[in-house]
């Protein structure tokens, strides 16, 4: 069917997540697109139901009720609209089952394996391993993990065109002893994506043809300076289609609803991502942080990159967080005495019973910490993988062995980072905005200016695969009713001494009083912004203090008007330390905490 | 949405329960629909194939990968046995031969001419699976394994570790809010499900499997203790696997907790009758909790065990702070949203606890019905 998006009144657009199906109803009114009202009911894939599209259709009842209008005739969703029922587009993207399991390998693990990792994520898919050549385990280790681990999918790259075949070969051969059987059931082949070497394309046939249901596609490596990962992230779509969902129950019934392919949650946030940053030409991180993943989304440098962190979240994978981060760095930014024994046992408790949540202002705080860490470490880890492609030879110039260049470095550069997106419950159910305001600005660290804002209901998933065809209702929707902008950050690069002078800001908005304030090292305060509209900020720092311009070079922007308004944290970067001293760190928290109003009360 | 609160475990006296023992591959299936099987024996068996060894032939031989085939002295598909000569060549103009001898007994499975590579693999690993239960068997999955259905008293645990194990009920302590300790035990223990109170120390544990129980089913343990059982903190609650020589079920949670009274008197009850135990936990869609049921072959009692939604008088347990544990009943149950200490606006329910006739204000998220 052809999609006319200037004939578009009203979109239905479902995401059917893990553990809920989540409706959104989209109409065109007074020449706008806004998102009208929203449906959830729980996912049906498991048994008893076993059917996603029971869950959908759940979903979607509790849409018509609060639309008061009917989009259902039976079990079918009626389109096009017809006067006031129905509903001229439906769309859906899907995370149900666990999502999209893939295995990627490649010949060298930074290299052709690192490819493949991003091919794979920035698709949408969690990254069950990374095998390659040079990976540390012997060949029948790989043999054993390829037959344990039952992935969705295998992305099979390696090798430059015209480069090595043997190697090539040597991985295939690897995965022919393996003989891996597909996550959902003996009935169909196995889905395995070539995109390596093209001169060993045929080999790689010859091996595998007869056993997976093999797809070639072009290198994503061609040579060392250029990767291509276009191709094999659309082989995976299309796979993700044919194969796996085709085969998880009642996906083929849901396809036939919609004339746009379904999508991988994550790859279609992605999407949305990768238009909003190339729409106000600034790089952008999103972050999603759920119960047992946090998604992270970058583009720098007009790069997209997405990375999947499979077991740092808030309820399943609490106790994780703690495992990774350590203890002691989840307590420090708790201002009050914990016991370790007592603390280790609420959050084991927690995992245990994933459902519950903080009733008191202590545990709030608590939960907001263990929140800090995970969205540190999965920040970490996307840092480590959105970087440059390694293994290229550059002419080096005496700066470049001065500043230490090197190819491969990471392309997260948070002096460039102009918007910074926060989801999921913690964040954006957090009791107070400053509150999901402030864990992201502990977490990342943003330097400079940086704007930030959260996704109020988690709809950038189905806006996502919205974009692929209709372009102007998801951006609008995203900006108008997605993001609940919360402000700005402002913090400068260097340290000091706690009380030494380090800014002075000026900011003015129309209608209202210029504020001039200086601010000292090591303090962090909040200035009013409207809730709309922009104010100018013109920001003066200290000497040994740099805003992006320069040291004490005076920086100026529009600031877009937050809910929370412009925080100006001054504990400095690079480093940023927190007291060693227990005491009087949790006198600085307190101190901090009291400036933005975090809680109800000290605590 | 669907329930805004934790359903209870299972804890009933008599319940019909059905378990797959189902092999890792195909197989053989060793009993047929309608044999009465015991715990212990054996209904399924399988080969696992064995783990590949590969050897560069080409690279130790010093022959191109292309005239690997030519060096073979045993085809593919032959079976070899460990330090039989797999392959061998000519070297320095034929005054010397080098050989590659078979690491392994095992199978030649495949050897590329393009990469000189062998692929060997060595003999199948049997994996045999036990009916777990006493019971008889309804199905018959063809290859695979069977449906064994028994009448058992059946109750779950919040979380556990280590995997199936048997034994019979020894209660080793006074009352459901009495730590189990060294001193509890003794040689008295050995093969049995040592049943505990509210709480196991680290010591008190590897003391139960010092005198040979299997498996110590109590109200809390200390994560400490956790991490100092299994080596490392366990980041992810997927259970059941590791070796640990002893089954630890939890009923409660983590810490100091008495151990509900419903499954301290259904355990009582059950004293010196044999019991199936696992401790294998997922916490994650398609939940498994640990478990242990007593086979008894009597018929479904149909008191207690069922559950209805929360309502004015259910029993219930708080599962967060700041009540952590505490039993109550409910005393109300207001429709409106509330504000939390923590500001979040939440649908909450008044309890009214059992210990001191206080009251106090819940999200319905943190409790756990009590059935019965």
């Amino acid at each position: 069917m052809e999609i006319r998006p200037e004939n578009i009144r009203s979109i239905l657009a479902t995401d059917c997540g893990s553990t809920t199906t989540k409706a959104i109803l989209i109409e065109k009114r007074d020449g706008e697109y806004r998102l009208i009202v929203r449906g959830e009911a729980p996912t049906t894939v498991e048994a008893p139901f076993e059917d996603v599209t029971r869950g959908v259709l759940n979903a979607v009842k509790e849409v018509e009720e609060l639309a008061g209008r009917r989009m259902l005739d039976g079990d079918r969703i009626l389109t096009p609209q017809n006067g006031d029922e129905g509903v001229d587009l439906y769309v859906s993207t899907s995370s149900a089952g666990g999502g999209l399991q893939m295995m990627v390998s490649g010949l060298v693990l930074q290299m052709t394996g690192e490819s493949a990792q991003r091919a794979a994520l920035g698709a949408g898919a969690i990254v069950m391993d990374v095998i390659a050549l040079n990976d540390g385990r012997r060949p029948h280790e790989k043999i054993k993990r390829l037959r344990q681990l039952r992935p969705d999918m295998i992305l099979l790259s390696g090798g430059t065109d015209g480069g090595d075949i043997k190697r090539v070969a040597e991985m295939a051969e690897i995965l022919v002893a393996a003989d891996p059987k597909a996550r959902l059931g003996a009935g169909y082949e196995l889905p395995v994506i070539y995109a390596g070497n093209k001169d060993a394309a045929q080999i790689v046939r010859d091996c595998l043809e007869s056993r997976t249901a093999l797809s070639v596609v072009p290198n994503l490596r061609p040579s060392l300076e250029h990767e291509n990962l276009g191709p094999a992230r659309d082989a995976i779509h299309e796979l993700f289609m044919e194969h796996v969902m085709a085969h998880a129950p009642g996906y083929k019934k849901l396809m036939t609803w919609s004339p746009v392919p379904i999508m991988p949650t994550p790859g279609a946030v992605g999407l949305i991502i990768e238009k909003v940053a190339k729409r106000d030409a600034m790089a952008v991180v999103g972050v999603d942080i759920g119960g047992a993943t946090t998604d992270v989304f970058s583009v720098f440098q007009s790069i997209f990159n997405r990375t999947v962190s499979a077991n740092l979240g808030m309820s399943y994978s609490v106790s994780n967080v703690m495992a990774e981060a350590g203890i002691e760095n989840i307590l420090r930014w708790v201002p009050f005495e914990v016991d370790e024994v007592e603390l280790r046992n609420r959050i084991k408790n927690k995992m245990i019973r994933p459902t519950t949540i903080p009733q008191d202002l202590e545990d709030l705080v608590i939960e907001q910490a263990i929140a800090r860490e995970a969205l540190r470490l999965a920040f970490e880890q996307h840092k480590s993988l959105a970087v440059g492609l390694k293994g290229i030879q550059t002419s080096r110039d005496i700066s470049d062995i001065v500043t230490q260049s090197q190819s491969g470095s990471t392309l997260v550069n948070l002096q460039d980072l102009g918007l910074l997106v926060g989801s999921g419950g913690v964040l954006s159910h957090a009791p107070r905005r400053v509150q999901s305001a402030l864990m992201m600005i502990d977490a990342f660290l943003p330097e400079g200016f940086t704007n930030l804002a959260v996704d109020s209901i988690f709809m950038a998933p189905q806006l996502g695969v919205l974009s692929t065809v209709h372009e102007q209702a998801a951006t609008q929707v995203f900006e108008r009713d997605c993001l609940i902008r919360l402000g700005g950050v402002l913090a400068p690069l260097g340290s000091g001494k706690p009380g030494q002078p380090c800014l002075t800001i000026e900011l003015t908005a129309k209608g209202r009083p210029p504020i001039t304030q200086r601010v000292p090292f090591g303090e962090i305060v909040v200035l009013p912004l409207p809730a709309d509209g922009t104010a100018h900020l013109t920001a003066i720092p200290e000497r040994s203090f740099d805003l992006g311009e320069g040291r004490g070079r005076t920086f100026t922007t529009d600031v877009l008007g937050g809910v929370v308004g412009l925080i100006v944290d001054t504990r400095g970067r690079q480093p940023f330390e927190l007291p060693h001293d227990p005491r009087q760190r949790i006198e600085r928290l307190r101190a901090w905490n009291r400036a933005l109003g975090l809680y109800a009360r000290e605590v | 949405m669907a329930h805004a609160y934790t359903p209870g475990l299972r804890v009933t006296d008599s319940a019909t329960l059905r378990r797959e023992r189902r092999l890792p591959l195909k197989g053989t299936v060793r009993v047929a629909k309608g044999d009465r099987v015991e715990a212990a024996d054996i209904v399924a068996r399988c080969e696992l194939p064995g783990n590949v060894q590969t050897l560069n032939i080409a690279s130790r031989l010093s022959v191109d990968a292309a005239q690997v085939t030519g060096t073979l002295r045993r085809a593919v598909g032959e079976a070899v046995r460990r330090g039989e000569v797999i392959a061998e060549a000519k070297a320095l103009f034929g005054l010397m031969t080098n050989r590659v001898t078979a690491p392994t007994d095992g199978v030649i499975e495949n050897v590329s001419s393009i990469t000189g590579q062998l692929i060997l693999r060595e003999p199948p690993l049997p994996v045999e699976v036990n009916a777990f239960v006493d019971g008889v068997v309804v199905e018959v999955i063809a290859d695979e394994g069977v449906v064994v259905e028994t009448r058992a008293a059946f109750l779950q645990g919040i979380f556990g570790v280590g995997g199936e194990t048997f034994g019979e009920i020894a209660i080793a302590v006074g009352a459901a809010g009495e730590d189990l300790t060294e001193a509890h035990l003794g040689p008295q223990h050995r093969g049995k499900v040592v049943v505990g109170g509210a709480y196991v120390s680290h010591a008190a544990l590897m003391r139960a499997r010092e005198v040979g129980a299997t498996a110590v089913v109590v109200g809390g343990f200390d994560d400490r203790d956790l991490r100092q059982l299994l080596g490392r903190d366990l980041g992810v609650a997927i259970t059941g696997s590791e070796d640990l020589g002893i089954t630890l079920v939890l009923t409660e949670g983590f810490g100091r907790i008495p151990m509900a009274e419903r499954s301290w008197t259904l355990l009582q009850r059950h004293q010196g009758q044999a019991a199936s135990v696992s401790g294998a936990t997922q916490i994650r869609a398609g939940v498994m909790r640990p478990e242990i049921l007593i086979a008894h072959g009597r018929a479904e009692s149909s008191a207690g065990g069922e559950e209805h939604g929360l309502e004015i008088g259910s029993l219930l347990r708080v599962i967060r702070q700041p009540y952590f544990g505490r039993i109550g009943q409910v005393v109300g149950l207001p429709a409106e949203l509330h504000k939390l200490e923590s500001e979040a606006m939440v649908r909450v329910l008044v309890v009214e606890f059992a210990d001191d006739h206080s009251r106090a204000t819940v999200p319905r998220a943190n409790v756990e019905l009590i059935a019965g």
